[in-house]
């Protein structure tokens, strides 16, 4: 209250300078159903807590709302040396939010200390990326071999201030095992368009703005405070008295009743992520099935039978409430550009048993499937429709719905790929196929090494061989059809994987209230203005 | 007197023993603490390395003990989600599970304890089955549905009151925030402490009323009557006096559990309090704050049991006998 009265005060003295110019409080006050938990930029690489940082902080790069990559600290760059060494031109006159001058120290800083022990964003930057300084507002990047997307995922490489750090004693990130707390998890010193006013974890964080930012805002708010809401109930509740301008995520069931409220709407969009299924298709028997000596998915008969046994429209409209854009491959049409060319093939179930007779499970089998319960939207229903679909070929699923942190801990790499059938999301971090095929396509060993996120272990040569083709290529015509071989490969010829949907984002919004929605989920409020 | 303290401080100790050894045991079934600490695109050999340097491939005992070694300096740990020391991010959170602890249980007192006496008193009357009935759903609806229930009709509908959160709260010292002080704050301790006290509340009524009853039969009230007293007198001079004993057990007893059970309440809420902060802690598997919260609330319920076996022996000079004998 108190705090209200000053900012009135304050605001009304400005607006008497101003000779009347309209000038008043506007408060962005928002929630989210997890918390906003270390600022450090470097200790998590979760979609929302990145686009938290992005208030304070900035990279070389930005993305614009359409993903488009645009300069941020760097104002151009150029490939030089055949795509081994890219040069970076920094912007000029940068200051953080303390007064300390922007330049190269801080970019060569900021590369090692986000590789280092303890960062979640080492993949940002390739291990054998070498930071040269050429002058105080020159970088150049020295790489073995060309990376046509070095910088992809570089909007999200947050660049601090090296002295700051080191004086703080924040040199390095803090490794989970740290025994003495970290100063920049909770003191946050960027270049970005707004000042962390206080901070604290899972209860409330607020930010006024920078009016030292370099740039023009295109945002209005003279405040803007974020607190986690974990329930959902009370989440929607509070967007529907008025006491938050945008909550995520908003629970389908609630949609309409949103919709309805005089208060606020739904802004629903493609999200992403792909939501997918994925078979054990490598040990020679299965871990859970009654067929023993021998293993259903190996044959990619079954595979395809699976595939066309699922009626993804009926997912779509029952399960997801038409929230939900059903996928032909495993990475979403907005970061492809020859996407159009795949078709997902109609749900045939005769086609499915046909298939499954020609394979010997004419009398069908059974298997185990994992699945998380509070990872995805609605994970654990789309789970029973599966279910419920393969029943009818003849295949009997016995499904297991867990937390996500008992699912993660069965079928990740830590806890030796148990699993002979699991549901999964993936979003490339990088926005790009190369992401989704290293990840998802190359085979892998017994511990992990190589397709780490092949959970099931889809393995082909000729894959392999298209995967490191698509890595050293540089002209984007000629890579987009080397991907558009491999998915083909993946999906058409092999059925390594059944794409299920892009699941929708649900965002709650004051009418007052306009937002930038980019399909990424990161929620970017220098972009927010209130009415 | 004194050993008997002392034995139960000893006693105390074994009970909070037991409480870590059983919830290190369950740790392990509630999932993996490193995916919740890395991204899903972390590679194998990190994971291995940061399972080492949390200890984790250690055997069972060899955590335990470690454990309990750091926590007897009241070392808990940093927390696997924050990077921040347990205790500090614990004792932030107190004072407003305690502000919400305590509001409650004055509320169940303020309220459950007139009603108790009027229900007593006029049994017939239809205020008086209004109450019973009133105090059947306290007892039977979950605390969360009211908790939506009050949120709908009070937030959303009305608007009367916040759906969310503790409002602006003042610093005082060093480590307490209250939220007594401001206009905000008070207006949003209100849904929550009537979610969490609902329960207690028809509980002292019930036991104001049966105890009431049984009073009002004995003889030396029939004397009162005899020898004229005013019926205020009688009521709340002889019979409430002696119902209170009970109830003042009972609701020392309820404030550990209302602490304990604010876990719900604070979620419906989202009140930044230590339940809140338990919950998430089970979900991302952050296990130094499962711990440390589980000790904290095996210790109240210890220091208020030794508090209340004191007091026994302070009020019934009865029980002082065989407390000596023991």
């Amino acid at each position: 209250m108190l705090k209200f009265v000053r900012g009135a005060a304050v605001a009304s003295f400005a607006g008497l300078l101003l000779a009347g110019a309209p000038l008043q409080a506007k408060t962005l006050r928002f929630a989210f159903q997890g918390d906003y938990k270390s600022l450090d930029p470097y200790t998590l690489n979760e979609t929302f807590t990145l686009g938290m940082h992005a208030a304070a902080y900035e990279g070389l790069t930005k993305r614009d709302p359409e993903l488009k990559i645009i300069p941020g600290l760097a104002e151009r760059w150029e490939v030089l040396d055949d795509g081994k060494r890219w040069r970076f031109y920094l912007r000029q006159g940068v200051k953080f939010h303390n007064g300390n001058a922007f330049n190269a120290d801080d970019v060569l800083f900021s590369a090692d200390r986000v590789r280092a022990d303890g960062s979640d964003l080492k993949t940002r930057i390739p291990p054998e990326a070498k930071f040269v300084k050429v002058d105080d507002y020159t970088v150049d990047v020295e790489l073995p071999a060309p990376n046509p997307i070095l910088h992809y995922e570089w909007d999200t490489w947050y660049i601090m201030d090296k002295e700051w750090s080191e004086a703080n004693n924040a040199g390095k990130p803090t490794p989970a095992a740290a025994t003495t707390p970290s100063y920049a998890a909770l003191n946050a010193n960027g270049t970005g368009p707004f000042v962390v006013e206080s901070h604290q974890p899972g209860v409330k964080t607020v930010w006024k703005p920078n009016p030292a930012w370099w740039d023009k805002p295109q945002h209005n708010l003279t405040e803007a405070i974020f607190t986690p809401i974990a329930s959902d109930a009370t989440r929607v509740a509070a967007l529907l008295s008025g006491e938050v301008d945008w909550i995520d995520p908003v629970p389908l069931q609630d949609v309409d009743r949103v919709n309805a409220s005089a208060n606020a709407s739904v802004m629903q969009g493609p999200e992403l992520r792909t939501i997918f299924l994925g078979f054990d298709q490598y040990r020679d028997e299965l871990l859970y099935s009654n067929v023993k000596g021998k293993n259903p998915f190996k044959d990619k008969r079954v595979r395809e039978a699976v595939y066309k046994a699922i009626d993804i429209e009926v997912i779509k409209d029952k399960v997801m409430r038409g929230a939900a854009t059903p996928s032909a491959l495993m990475i979403s049409p907005l970061l492809f550009d020859l996407s159009e060319d795949f078709k997902r093939p109609a749900a045939d179930p005769e086609g499915a048993k046909k298939l499954l007779a020609e394979a010997g499970y004419g009398e069908g089998f059974e298997v185990g499937m994992d699945c998380p319960n509070d990872r995805y939207v609605n994970d654990e229903r789309i789970c029973q429709a599966v279910v419920g679909m393969l029943a009818r070929v003849g295949i009997k699923v016995n499904l297991n719905a867990q937390p996500k942190a008992k699912y993660f801990a069965k079928v990740l790499a830590a806890g030796g790929y148990d699993t002979s059938f699991y549901l999964l999301g993936w979003t490339p971090g990088s926005f790009d196929s190369y992401n989704v095929l290293a990840n998802m396509y190359r085979c892998r060993d017994e511990k992990g090494n190589g397709g780490n996120n092949n959970l099931g272990n889809y393995c082909n040569p000729k894959m392999e061989e298209l995967i490191k083709q698509v890595l050293g290529e540089t002209d984007t015509k000629k890579r987009n059809e080397l991907i558009k071989a491999a998915y083909t490969l993946g999906q058409e010829e092999d059925w390594g994987y059944v794409p299920l949907h892009q699941q929708a984002l649900a965002w709650g919004v004051a009418k007052n209230t306009k937002v930038v929605q980019r399909a990424d989920n990161q929620f970017l409020f220098y972009w927010v203005t209130k009415e | 007197m004194l050993a008997f303290i002392i034995r139960r401080l000893v006693q105390s100790i074994g009970v909070l023993l037991a409480v870590a050894f059983i919830a290190f045991a369950m740790f392990r079934f509630v999932g993996d603490p490193v995916n919740q600490i890395v991204s899903i695109e972390a590679s194998a050999e990190e994971r291995a390395q940061i399972r080492e340097s949390l200890g984790l491939n250690d055997p069972f005992v060899v955590q335990f003990a470690r454990y309990v070694g750091r926590a007897a300096t009241l070392d808990f740990g940093i927390s696997y989600q924050f990077r921040q020391p347990v205790t500090k991010l614990l004792g932030e959170r107190m004072p407003a599970t305690l502000e919400l602890a305590l509001v409650s249980a004055v509320f169940a007192l303020v309220v459950g304890i007139p009603m108790g006496v009027y229900t007593a008193l006029r049994r017939d009357s239809w205020l008086a089955k209004l109450f019973q009935a009133v105090s059947l759903v306290g007892v039977s609806l979950p605390t969360f549905l009211i908790g939506i229930l009050l949120i709908y009709v009070f937030a959303v509908t009305l608007g009367w009151l916040p759906s969310f959160g503790r409002g602006e709260v003042v610093r005082l010292g060093d480590w307490w925030t209250t939220g007594f002080l401001t206009t905000s704050g008070l207006r949003a301790l209100i849904l929550p402490s009537i979610t969490l006290g609902l329960f207690q509340m028809t509980l002292i009524m019930r036991l104001v009323r049966a105890e009431m009853l049984e009073v009002l039969r004995t003889d030396y009230i029939k004397f009162a009557r005899a020898r004229g007293l005013t019926r205020r007198a009688i009521n709340f001079g002889h019979a409430l006096k002696n119902t209170l004993v009970p109830v003042i057990t009972i609701t020392g007893l309820q404030l550990g559990s209302i602490i304990a059970f604010a876990i719900i309440t604070e979620t419906v809420f989202q009140w930044p309090g230590m339940g809140v902060l338990f919950l998430q802690a089970v979900q991302n598997v952050d296990i130094p704050i499962m711990a440390a919260y589980l000790l904290l609330i095996a210790f109240l319920f210890v220091v208020i049991n030794l508090a209340v076996d004191l007091l026994y022996a302070v009020v019934d000079p009865r029980l002082k006998v065989t407390v000596r004998a023991a």
